[in-house]
């Protein structure tokens, strides 16, 4: 077993909710290399050869089991540039946790870019789970710039289900989905910033197969001086179901900008956006002054359970 | 005991002074039931909100069991044993039914416990522990989870705006039982903003309350049949008036 140092299982705790262990299918990639993996009957990890990276090869016969790939950056001025390839065979279930953590106590910038790409045959369920994190006392900037392509083939169930928990200075995320007929889609995304950072997610989603749908929940904080743009894009080529919802909260002097986007190129595609930004309810606030609670303490506990 | 003692709201609507609380005087005895009642707009919610602390009164006090809780934040109120349900509860996004019952009790609430207090309002604990706090929730649910925030905590006042507005029938006889079962315990003071007829029909004591002042506070048998045939003041219905 490969030794873990003490900042990286204090990252590790914060960026994988089950736990990060070595054992099952598993690849921890520290400071820009793999510092361990393990492979199951199942599953099997491969480095890549042409470049940064490992491919994830999950069998038609997987059945609830997960595979475990956080990425820890834990020295200053590094910039780390992944690309992990899933291939997901008919049928499979799987969960997979992957996650991202910074620690950088120096001055210079620290960045990691993940690619992902999801090939997801027919009938497979897959859930992925990505939390991003930073920490440090260093001026130098935690940047977080995932890319995420998931092919979905026909009846494919996939869920996206991403958080951005604190710290993270500058992030922007891309994410293409391409969905086959009757392919369910869950996306939950949850982010959270304050002081000047800044936050922008891009997400196209194509419902090209006749009974594809998709939906789509983000929700957010912002504080302090932070900054945040979302652009979720339903594409609807097809008989199609898609709902994208957006629920922001606003703090301090933070901006949030919301722009949802539903493009409907078939008769039968029915599509539905909403989009609110808000500050805290003062009622909300009032009814948990009425339990007991500080306005400091219910206000906090509003916002731990919006982003849930 | 509560004790409220020349209490006066003023406050600005547009700049104009509107007088709404009217030097009120009144006390709750341990275990008493005082429904309070009245035509709308007369200031029985202000009333309340101003006993909670949810406003802050220009002049008067309130005391409880000896102490001043005048100038109390709210979250003080909650914590000196004064709990409130609200007549429009709000919603909270993210928010389990569970969570909030934990957070109204104090503690984190076994979920037998949350099923006592669900069940106690007609609210099937399976149904609804996970359930988000939510706007998937109907109006009369939000009431009856409302109430039951009140009952997940032990308190020396339970202070309920209108708990029947927006209930169903078969609900509103589970929330009569609740409401007599915390009167027969004589464990807490009760008061209660109401204008339906079985609630009133409970009080120990009727307070009525028109344009920000009492109009009548006596015990039930004394106020309740003036209640009924009381003249509303309106010129069109009342041939009395037209002439």
């Amino acid at each position: 077993m490969a030794n873990i140092d003490q900042i990286t299982e204090s990252v590790l705790e914060k960026i994988d909710s089950e736990g990060f262990k070595q054992e099952g299918a598993y690849n921890l990639r520290y400071n820009g290399y793999s510092l361990c993996h393990g492979n199951t009957e199942h599953i099997t990890i491969k480095r890549k050869e042409d470049k940064q990276g490992i491919d994830v090869y999950i069998s038609g016969e997987t059945r609830g089991e997960q595979v475990h790939i956080p990425v820890v950056v834990a020295v200053s001025g590094m910039t780390d540039e992944v690309y992990n390839d899933f291939y997901i065979e008919d049928g499979a279930q799987v969960t997979i946790i992957a996650g991202c953590g910074i620690h950088n106590s120096g001055c210079n910038d620290s960045r990691h870019d993940g690619i992902h790409t999801f090939h997801v045959g027919k009938n497979a369920n897959v859930r992925y789970e990505e939390k991003h994190y930073g920490e440090g006392e260093g001026t130098g900037a935690k940047i977080l710039n995932p890319v995420t392509k998931i092919i979905m083939e026909e009846n494919a169930v996939f869920t996206l289900d991403t958080a951005q928990i604190k710290g993270v200075d500058s992030t922007k995320r891309e994410t293409e989905v391409v969905m086959g007929a009757d392919a369910k889609l869950f996306v939950v995304e949850k982010l959270m910033t304050h002081d000047k950072q800044s936050a922008v997610s891009n997400m196209d989603i194509y419902l090209n197969g006749a009974g594809s749908s998709a939906q789509i929940t983000s929700r957010s904080v912002a504080r302090g001086e932070s900054k945040q743009i979302f652009h979720p894009k339903a594409i609807g080529n097809a008989l199609c179901h898609a709902h994208i919802q957006c629920d922001s909260i606003i703090m301090d002097k933070a901006q949030v900008c919301s722009i949802p986007e539903i493009d409907a190129k078939h008769v039968d595609a029915a599509i539905i956006h909403e989009a609110a930004i808000g500050r805290i309810n003062n009622e909300q606030l009032i009814k948990l002054n009425t339990f007991g609670l500080s306005d400091e303490e219910a206000e906090a506990v509003i916002i731990e359970n919006f982003l849930n | 005991m509560l004790e409220v003692k020349n209490l006066v709201f003023h406050p600005l609507d547009n700049g104009v002074e509107k007088s709404i609380i009217e030097d009120v005087s009144f006390k709750v005895e341990d275990g008493e039931m005082l429904v309070i009642t009245g035509p709308n707009g007369g200031g029985k919610s202000t009333l309340a909100k101003l006993l909670m602390g949810i406003e802050k009164p220009d002049s008067g006090a309130i005391i409880m069991d000896d102490a001043d809780i005048t100038e109390y934040t709210i979250a003080q109120r909650a914590n000196a044993g004064i709990g409130f349900a609200f007549q429009q509860p709000p919603r909270f996004k993210g928010m389990t039914v569970k969570r909030l019952l934990s957070l109204a009790a104090g503690c984190e609430l076994p979920e037998n416990k949350c099923c006592d207090y669900l069940s106690g309002v007609g609210l099937c604990a399976r149904e609804y522990l996970n359930r988000e706090v939510d706007n998937t929730l109907s109006g009369g649910e939000m009431k009856r989870l409302e109430i039951a925030t009140v009952l997940a905590k032990p308190h020396k006042l339970c202070i309920f705006d209108e708990p029947e507005a927006g209930i169903d029938l078969w609900s509103f006889s589970m929330l009569v039982k609740q409401f007599e079962q915390l009167h027969k315990n004589k464990m807490e003071s009760l008061i209660l903003i109401s204008h339906q007829e079985r609630i009133i029909q409970m009080a120990d004591r009727i307070m009525v309350v028109r344009d920000g002042k009492i109009a009548a506070l006596d015990e039930r048998e004394k106020v309740f049949p003036d209640l009924v045939n009381e003249d509303t003041g309106c010129v069109c219905m009342n041939p009395a008036h037209k002439a």
